[in-house]
């Protein structure tokens, strides 16, 4: 196969950490080529030195065994490599539309034909199999949806190199298999694609190669034949991986009176029927597709929205008129599923981030001190393993998965009565994701309760003591104890009753 | 109907209404309201600030500001009456080396606030201070324009039934306007503004000319002060170092009451033309009245802004709250 794309000995250091150390990477014509890393690596810095975001400190890169330079995205793009990157870095004022045909609109005498504007979005997301309304505003849209728009916009161009960042993060089973045979396609036709996920399924169900980076630098480099899952993520973690599958642990169920408890609780087309009691050590797993009501859930329990129909009870009385000032006064925590609009506050240090909850429910004029809060960040960023310069590195500067560990631990520093958790693995990688399951078990032993939505099955099912699964804004159904497997969660969300 | 009304037109929508209602109030009380002479008179007196105000909404739009236009104003109105009856040169020439001062000042700031990754709010204010002292120390005292070319300029008009006219001023108003409009609707500069203001790191990643196209925000708003400027000495037939003081006020103010979001992103060339057009009947109205004072002017113009704010907030509030409910 023809290499296309090569980057040779990349340098590339931040003030405090050397983000890549000599790095080399090829990717050739035809090929989806996985890029595999735990969370602070080198994935992302890697491609942002690819597309022009950074610039190299040294090494060199060649497309189609020329050396080129590349001095911007917008040059990158021009050089026919076209990126989704990280976070989804679209405009949320504009229409979908707009988002996907953005710079490159055909235009005429009279200015931009937005008629071929709508079509050519149109085209681009029902390649992706969607069919929306691609003239409501971007912002407007669920994050799964707007990754997909970032991904029909990078499709929508004559790449030779695509550049796929966690491309499916909040996405589902069905987007990522249409996204999968998007790709396929893509790659027949001769085009080469770099594909950053932690997901080894995924590696496992498109990859052709891969390449894993480890403290920014090579440590692999196989076609995926050559690389079994086991190997790839010792690999990665730089440690045997056989430690981490941890056999499943009996959750023994604390006896404990419920302290929440839903009847029939809803609000008009987000969510309805929703039933179930939660007691302190417990933790709730909702399960379901994108979309089904699992974060409308969340959202009537955090009192963002007000259920208008069915009953929420807290301490047995009926919390009518729930507002988030309630929800907080009751204990209640949320970590959202948008760090970068709901989460991060992206100037101020990890030690601020991690301790803004805690200082706030002590009373802003009760300063924690200095050596509590270093105390604290120091236990978090070990057990989490938050790669960072210092505690007081800004926490923009961290890489996405990082960030999402500090946003967490901010959550569980603040010991909430009950937590809950919006897709909180989102973006982190195998390893962190086994010492998040224990460090959950370890607080429910405590007596914390939490509700963890993810759409990553395998981790509900390891985390929660019973599951409640949603289709279509509706619970379907409550499992428990031996009940609450993988295979059956599955077949009550496609609908079969099991 | 359901496409007319969606949030993202109620700004504007919000300010048509108003608009229409103050006209109309107006038009009820003051016998001679109505007539097309008046309604042009709003766009004569106001051609200036109208110019104005076209240039800062694009730079409102990319969630930049610009405070220099006020000064701009009085400086190449200054420059082009010295020019003219000191310098003599030709007016034709005058004007268009005013403009390219103008031009080449937005740039200068355009190239400080992108290059340096300055404040656009200090980087135009000290436009502003420089401008101003420019004009000033160019002359102090205001100077008449006397030449044949110049006069002839000012008085091409375009008639119009019943004697009413429309005067140069109005009709270059009205030309930058539409120019306005279509270059926000129609064309890639237009609507790299708008993600500029919406996520300046996006549009760069998005491979977006951000960086060339801010340059050309500035120099646009430096354009079209200037032309403001020359437009300001035809209506006047002179030119004057102090006009202008406190214009970006105004038009600052134009651009928000017209629905544009001082963070960026949200708004519209012909809701700054609304603004303006409010703006002048209110002035107009006063007028009219006689027995009110001037100042009234400024009541009603500060108590239309916190109107305005507070209703940009109450969409702000319920689209992030249909947006997360959407869901899906
Ligand atoms: N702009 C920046 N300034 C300073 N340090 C940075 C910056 N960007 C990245 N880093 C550092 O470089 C290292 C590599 O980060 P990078 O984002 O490439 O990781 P990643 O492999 O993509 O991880 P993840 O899986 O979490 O996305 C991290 O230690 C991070 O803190
Ligand atoms: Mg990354």
């Amino acid at each position: 196969m023809a290499e296309l794309l090569q980057l040779r000995n990349i340098q590339k250091s931040f003030p405090g950490v050397k983000a890549l150390d000599g790095v080399s990477f090829t990717v050739r014509a035809g090929e989806v080529h996985a890029l595999m890393g735990e969370n602070g690596a080198g994935k992302s810095t890697l491609i942002k030195v690819m597309t022009g975001v950074h610039t190299l400190d040294s090494g060199e890169i060649l497309l189609e065994g020329k050396p080129i330079q590349i001095k911007s995205p917008q040059d990158a793009v021009s050089q026919g490599i076209s990126t989704v990157y990280q976070e989804v870095n679209l405009v949320p004022n504009l229409s979908l539309a707009e988002n996907i045909c953005l710079g490159r609109e055909s235009a005429g005498f009279t200015g931009i034909k937005w008629k071929e504007v709508k079509e050519r979005a149109e085209r681009a997301m029902a390649r992706l199999g969607l069919n929306v309304d691609v003239r409501r505003p971007l912002g407007s849209f669920s994050i799964a949806i707007q990754q997909m728009a970032a991904i029909a916009r990078a499709l929508d161009v004559d790449a030779k190199v695509l550049v796929l960042d966690e491309p499916t993060s909040s996405l589902d089973r069905d987007e990522v298999k249409q996204l999968f045979e998007a790709i396929t396609k893509l790659k027949n036709e001769g085009m080469g694609i770099v594909f950053v996920t932690h997901f080894l399924d995924q590696v496992y169900a498109v990859s052709d190669h891969i390449t894993v980076l480890r403290n920014g630098n090579n440590v692999g480099d196989a076609p995926i034949d050559q690389l079994p899952r086991l190997e790839l993520v010792s690999m990665m973690i730089g440690r045997d991986a056989s430690a981490l599958e941890s056999e499943r642990v009996a959750k023994d169920p604390i006896q404990s009176t419920s302290f929440i408890e839903t009847q029939d609780m809803g609000h008009s087309g987000s969510v309805e029927g929703v039933n179930f009691t939660i007691g302190s050590g417990e933790v709730l797993g909702l399960a379901g597709l994108l979309g089904s009501g699992r974060t409308e859930t969340v959202r009537l329990l955090y009192g963002i929205d007000s259920a208008n129909h069915g009953e929420l009870k807290i301490d047995g009385r009926s919390a009518s008129g729930h507002k988030t000032s309630k929800a907080i006064a009751s204990g209640f925590g949320l970590c959202p599923e948008d760090r970068k609009l709901e989460g991060i506050l992206p100037d101020l240090s990890v030690r601020e981030n991690l301790t803004i909850v805690l200082q706030a429910r002590q009373g802003w004029f009760r300063k924690l001190s200095r050596s509590k809060q270093d105390e604290i960040v120091q236990v978090f960023i070990d057990s989490l393993r938050i790669k960072t310069a210092s505690p007081e590195t800004p926490i923009k500067n961290l890489s996405g998965g990082n960030q999402q560990k500090v946003i967490l631990a901010r959550w569980l520093a603040a010991n909430p009565r009950l937590l809950l958790l919006d897709e909180p693995t989102r973006g982190i990688d195998v390893g962190a994701k086994f010492e998040i399951s224990a460090l959950i078990e370890k607080l429910r032993k405590e007596g914390m309760a939490f509700v963890f939505v993810s759409s990553e099955l395998e981790e509900v099912v390891r985390s929660c003591t019973k599951i409640a699964v949603m289709r279509d804004r509706k619970m379907v159904g409550m499992l428990t104890g031996e009940e609450a497997s993988e295979e059956k969660v599955m077949s009550m969300i496609a609908g079969g009753e099991a | 109907m359901k496409a007319i009304f969606t949030k993202e037109r109620l700004p504007i929508i919000a300010t048509s209404l108003v608009c229409i209602a103050i006209y109309v109030a107006a038009g009820l009380k003051f016998e001679g309201f109505f007539s097309l002479r008046v309604f042009l008179n709003f766009l004569t007196d106001n051609a200036f600030l109208g110019i104005t105000a076209v240039g800062v909404t694009f730079v409102i739009l990319s969630g930049g500001i610009d405070l220099s236009v006020g000064s701009m104003v009085g400086c190449t109105g200054i420059m082009t009456a010295v020019l003219i009856q000191n310098k003599h040169l030709h007016p034709a020439l005058a004007i268009a080396t005013v403009l390219l001062f103008g031009l080449l000042l937005g740039c200068g700031h355009g190239l400080l606030i992108q290059k340096f990754n300055l404040p656009p709010f200090l980087v135009t204010l000290a436009g502003l201070f420089l401008a101003r002292g420019l004009g000033l120390w160019i002359s102090k005292e205001s100077v008449q324009i006397d030449h044949p070319f110049f006069s002839a300029l000012a008085g091409i008009k375009i008639s119009l039934p019943n004697g009413a006219s429309l005067p140069i001023s109005a009709i270059l108003f009205l030309v930058v306007l539409v120019a306005g409009i279509v270059l926000a609707k129609q064309t890639r500069f237009g609507r790299t503004v708008y993600a500029i203001g919406g996520n300046e790191s996006s549009a760069m990643l998005m491979g977006l000319s951000v960086g060339k196209t801010k340059i050309w925000i500035y120099a646009l708003s430096g354009f079209c002060s200037a032309l403001a400027g020359v437009v300001y000495t035809i209506y006047t037939s002179s030119g004057n170092a102090l006009s202008g003081t406190g214009l970006e006020l105004d038009a600052i103010a134009a651009v928000v009451i017209g629905g544009t979001l001082l963070s960026g992103g949200y708004g519209s060339v012909f809701g700054s033309f609304l603004g303006v057009l409010i703006l002048a009947m209110i002035q107009t109205a006063i007028n009219f009245d006689g027995s009110l004072s001037s100042w009234w002017t400024r009541i009603a113009i500060g108590t239309l802004l916190l109107i305005f704010m507070l209703l940009q907030k109450g969409i702000e509030v319920s689209a992030r709250r249909t947006s997360k409910k959407a869901g899906h």
